[in-house]
């Protein structure tokens, strides 16, 4: 049974963007689909999209080309970049291990990557700080070696390389543990070492994954406020967030501020991703076609 | 260069994977390892490669130690049972691979890496679709694409897992007769590993016949067929039927019927084995195996019968006065083989 009535003929198939599935009624699950996102994304969205041009185009281009907002972006996307590479090899590694070898206690590691997405953000950055700070167990001989982390952008880094960590695990881990071993066996008997295999066989196979893994830990970094908060410092132009400096200016009553600073962070992460899940499409599309 | 196993074994836990095989292979023979799943074969293969390190035993090539080698220093081709192609990789790339990871110094150029690529490509008739992915082609195609990997390493053996294991009945039975001709062609020693008696009788120079992780024969395919040297490798290359019986002062009694046992037959409870094709079906009165007939297929002018003896059931060609289902008969063997029980 159908629940919509079959399509007139309009002289173009209309199987090219329709492909046959299991999921029953097609209009019903995409009219689901449609209405959820407007509610929960396009309609809070598209608020943020009118509310900077309160200001008209130059009231907003002199808000996010002010050097303290400019210094916020940058702190934030860089820190999250850095973060996010960071994980990349981090994860991989700790996924790698997670599926690769058995030993004593695995299944609790394998619990505690899940550990940041569950703890609240704020609880994590008070921890970090207070290990992290001058003062803290590690902060104290790292400060006698003339490296600060806590109230620095490094802090920033270390922040948002605890929150991203299960996001690049996570997407890598069920795909390592997917991969054909009888591959790698395939390399060595052709006369592959165990580094080119890695490099050219196994690696491969992992990167529209690990790519995937990625972006969400660099979306998530760059838009992350609890754990930073702490951490930073928040010294403007030094290690102020841009999430914070929307806080900020919500707090002086500047909405139109806050949205502009808002849409600039939307339209950085857009751009970033939109790059990422490009670049995933083409690694993943080759194995596949 | 001659292949020489000797007493290998391979555990893996409790189970005894490989258990004392001594086997030898000439130069550019074609050689079958056949048996059940579980029976060790290719585990076997496993070792030859450099992929398992058996617990015991000693593998020489061309007078080398096998197992002192890593695989990656074998120069052994292996063709695995699910191909195990890179799927990020065009064809021509997977069967470069070989000579592309090769250390700078004996790495052929660039011009020469895609002539032998254009060469290999042709000689396993896949011109023209070096670009594609594995993904996009078809489950014989991938395995030419495996063997041509394999061969691009100019291996010194090659190695196949279950070649035709993943193939429906028609690409397998092209297949093999065009890896038959690689092998003349290469003059590779070759062992396949496969678990379909027919496809190793058909293809190999020789057939070892394996059985929980022990070698239970190995001869020519004919030899295996006409002289099997034990039950099981009766049962397992071809149709026939067992049935126990006893040797006792020079007599052979089968399921009641009494004969001169042959000569030299140890007395005590043997098997006998006879095949169908060895077979004459024989009126009720006459000397022979009692039987029944329980079904008829009749195909131009011959009636295939199948008889029941003891339990055990036997297809034949009966004449037409006895095709027909639920007449006593007496099945005569032209020529039967025994062994201990």
């Amino acid at each position: 049974m159908s629940l919509a009535p079959s399509p007139p003929f309009t002289g173009r198939p209309r199987r090219a963007w329709r492909k046959d599935s299991v999921l029953p009624g097609f209009p019903l699950a995409l009219g689901i689909t449609l209405t959820w996102l407007s509610l929960i994304f396009l309609l809070p969205l598209s608020a943020l999209l009118l509310r900077p041009w309160e200001l008209g185009l130059s009231g907003f281009w002199t808000v996010v080309t002010d050097p303290r907002v400019l210094a916020a972006l940058r702190i934030s996307f860089g820190a999250a970049a850095l973060a996010a590479t960071i994980n990349a090899g981090l994860g991989l590694l700790i996924a790698w291990v997670l599926s690769r070898y058995t030993f004593p206690g695995r299944r609790v590691v394998d619990a505690l990557v899940d550990l940041p997405f569950a703890l609240p953000t704020a609880v994590a950055g008070i921890a970090l700080t207070a290990i992290y700070a001058p003062n803290g167990p590690l902060g104290a001989p790292l400060a006698e070696l003339g490296i600060r982390i806590a109230y620095t952008p490094l802090g920033i880094v270390l922040a948002l390389i605890f929150v991203g960590l299960p996001f690049v695990v996570r997407t890598v881990q069920p795909v390592l543990e997917d991969l054909d071993r009888e591959v790698e066996e395939a390399a060595r008997t052709l006369g592959a070492t165990p580094r080119q295999t890695a490099w050219r066989v196994v690696l491969p196979a992992l990167a529209p994954a690990l790519l995937t893994g990625v972006g969400l830990a660099f979306a998530r970094a760059a838009g992350e406020y609890g754990s930073v908060i702490f951490i930073a410092g928040n010294m403007p132009l030094r290690s102020e967030i841009a999430p914070l400096l929307i806080v900020i200016k919500l707090e002086q009553f500047d909405y139109a501020g806050a949205a502009s600073v808002g849409l600039a962070m939307l339209a950085l992460s857009f751009t970033g991703l939109l790059l990422l899940n490009t670049l995933q499409g083409v690694l993943a599309r080759r194995g596949r076609a | 260069m001659s292949l020489s196993i000797e007493n290998v074994a391979k555990r893996f836990g409790d189970h005894a994977a490989l258990d004392g095989v001594s086997l030898e292979a000439r130069q550019g023979e074609f050689l079958a390892l056949l048996g059940p799943s579980g029976s060790g074969k290719t585990t076997l293969l496993r070792v030859l490669a450099g992929l398992e390190r058996p617990d015991q035993g000693m593998v020489r090539f061309g007078g080398e130690d096998l197992l002192t080698m890593d695989a990656r220093a074998r120069r052994i081709g292996m063709v695995f049972q699910h191909y195990a192609l890179f799927r990020h990789m065009s064809v021509a790339q997977n069967i470069a691979f070989g000579l592309q990871v090769r250390p700078a110094k004996t790495r052929p150029s660039r011009a020469e890496i895609s002539d032998r690529v254009e060469g290999l490509l042709s000689l396993v008739q896949l011109e023209g679709l070096g670009g594609r992915y594995p993904a996009q082609l078809s489950g014989g195609q991938r395995q030419r694409v495996a063997l041509a990997r394999a061969l691009a390493i100019e291996p010194r053996m090659l190695l196949l897992d279950e070649p035709f294991g993943a193939l429906d009945a028609k690409v397998r039975r092209d297949l093999r007769g065009w890896l038959r001709r690689i092998h003349d062609e290469t003059g590779l020693t070759t062992i396949f590993v496969t678990h379909d008696q027919e496809e190793a009788m058909d293809l190999a120079d020789r057939v070892a016949i394996l059985r929980d992780g022990r070698l239970e024969q190995v001869d020519t395919p004919e030899q295996i067929y006409e002289a099997p040297a034990s039950a099981f490798v009766f049962d397992f290359v071809g149709d026939g039927v067992q049935a126990p019986g006893e040797v006792a002062g020079g007599v052979l009694t089968v399921e009641g019927w009494r004969t001169p046992a042959p000569v030299g037959a140890l007395p005590g409870p043997v098997t006998m084995s006879f095949r169908g094709e060895n077979t004459d079906m024989l009126p009720p009165h006459a000397e022979g195996v009692p039987a029944r007939v329980i079904s008829v297929l009749r195909r131009g002018g011959l009636s295939r019968a199948t008889c029941e003896i003891g339990g055990r059931t036997l297809v034949l060609e009966a004449p037409q006065s006895l095709a027909a289902p639920g007449i006593e008969v007496r099945l005569a063997p032209r020529s039967y083989l025994l062994h201990p029980r």
